[in-house]
């Protein structure tokens, strides 16, 4: 097998699993709806208020749900020993990583691809843009990749859902910035080049990281 | 006269010099009136927090690499001193700017990426201390400390590009008289002794540490 093969086996075992057990995107969902639906009261005032703080109240949803869904990610390999079963795997620790990554990243996106409308719905704002779609989908790969690794590294220490938004919430701070810029500008109907310095923020993180992550994963998982 | 010992006597003399010159000899700056002086510690203190974070990076790449304990223990005694340097200096820059800017705190891109910095020292001991047993916090931390430096910058550009209408510290536009230049200049090398001897006897106290282990192991 290649090895996108073996990555793509690793994520679609976790895709299944997912499906079987319904843990991560249902009970994310709730909570993401539900960090909307707390923002709404806090900030609630009027509508331009609303406008003005709905990019901050999206991104704050996803990277909280992000650290959700991250924060599980690799707790069932670590309860039932599949762990070990991997690493035992003829494959390579970075495989592993990328195969991680991808399941990490379906099941965010596939959160973000259900909240969206619902925010859209109660904020009353066009987010169906491509701009916007665009821009979750590149901030959310520099999310999963950077929050692999972390993801693999917590559930290896003692309370592990504090490690995890400790280690993952500063380091995405870039991500978060250029995320709430771009999608202001986009929900201001604002053209593509007026975003692009923000777009090409969120990517140069996403390369940056991806293979920073890709390097050091190996070692977070050795034994 | 062991290396600690000389660096010891070089960090004393070079602080007495530095509070005679911050103290006594440069003149008080004409704006910002005597609290200006708290640039002299604040700037060697940055300084040393960055040196610091390069050298856990530093250090962090060569133990995954190289796998040998005595380069974890040079990079953990670096966070340790790093983190107190960075608390030092986000706190005489907020003493700093209140006086001057009339506010503790501003989102400006230095203090944010300086921000970001100390919560990531946190963050390596506490992944050190978290991890279960092993070899694990060292490596763990080794990739928190590599992760992290790469960041730092990426954070710094980000706000610079977010707050672009924030002006620069006036310091820094017309350049320092002389007199300041030369107790800015005895400030760092004070500072920088002053780190290399907090490292010495952080290692020393670290290897020792890890002697006592390894003799109550052997004897039980």
């Amino acid at each position: 097998m290649s090895f996108w093969n073996k990555a793509l086996t690793i994520a679609w075992k976790d895709v299944i699993s997912e499906m079987r057990t319904r843990e991560i995107i249902i009970s994310v969902l709730v909570f993401a709806i539900l960090v909307i639906v707390i923002f709404n009261f806090a900030f609630g005032e009027t509508r331009e208020m609303l406008t003005a703080v709905a990019p901050g109240i999206l991104w704050v949803t996803f990277a909280f749900s992000g650290v959700l869904s991250l924060n599980r990610a690799f707790v069932g390999e670590k309860e039932d020993g599949c762990l070990e079963g991997l690493m035992a795997c003829p494959i390579g620790r970075e495989v592993i990583y990328v195969g991680k990554l991808l399941g990490s990243l379906l099941f965010m996106l596939a959160v973000e691809a259900i909240a969206l409308p619902v925010f859209a719905l109660l904020f009353n704002l066009p987010v169906l843009s491509p701009e916007l779609i665009t821009i979750t989908v590149l901030a959310t790969i520099g999310f999963a990749a950077l929050g692999t690794l972390f993801s693999a590294l917590a559930t290896n220490t003692r309370a592990r859902e504090m490690v995890l938004p400790i280690l993952f919430l500063p380091l995405v701070v870039p991500v978060i910035i250029a995320a709430v810029k771009a999608t202001g500008l986009a929900l201001a109907g604002q053209s593509w080049a007026a975003m692009s310095t923000w777009l090409y923020m969120i990517t140069a993180f996403d390369i940056v990281f991806l293979v920073v992550s890709y390097l050091t994963f190996p070692f977070v998982i050795e034994e | 006269m062991n290396v600690r010992n000389i660096l010891l006597g070089c960090a004393v003399a070079l602080m007495a010099a530095s509070l005679y010159l911050v103290f006594l000899y440069v003149p008080t700056e004409a704006t910002m009136g005597v609290v200006q002086r708290i640039f002299y510690f604040h700037v060697p203190l940055a300084w040393v927090a960055f040196l610091a974070f390069f050298i856990v990076f530093a250090f962090s790449i060569i133990y995954l690499w190289k796998r040998a304990e005595k380069w974890d223990v040079i990079a953990s005694a670096s966070a340790e001193v790093g983190t107190v340097f960075t608390t030092l200096f986000l706190a005489t820059g907020s003493i700093w700017a209140r006086p001057v800017w009339g506010v503790w705190w501003t989102w400006d891109p230095r203090l944010t990426s300086a921000l970001i910095l100390w919560i990531i020292y946190i963050a390596y001991h506490l992944v050190r201390t978290h991890a279960d047993g092993g070899s694990r916090g060292p490596r763990f931390a080794a990739v928190v400390g590599i992760v992290g430096f790469i960041d730092v910058p990426i954070v710094a550009l980000a706000i610079t590009l977010w707050r672009t209408q924030h002006p620069g510290p006036a310091i820094f536009q017309g350049g320092l008289a002389p007199s300041m230049m030369l107790t800015l200049m005895v400030c760092l090398v004070a500072f920088t002794v002053l780190y290399a001897l907090f490292m010495l006897l952080r290692i020393a106290m670290k290897n020792d540490e890890r002697e006592i282990r390894r003799l109550k192991l052997t004897r039980s």
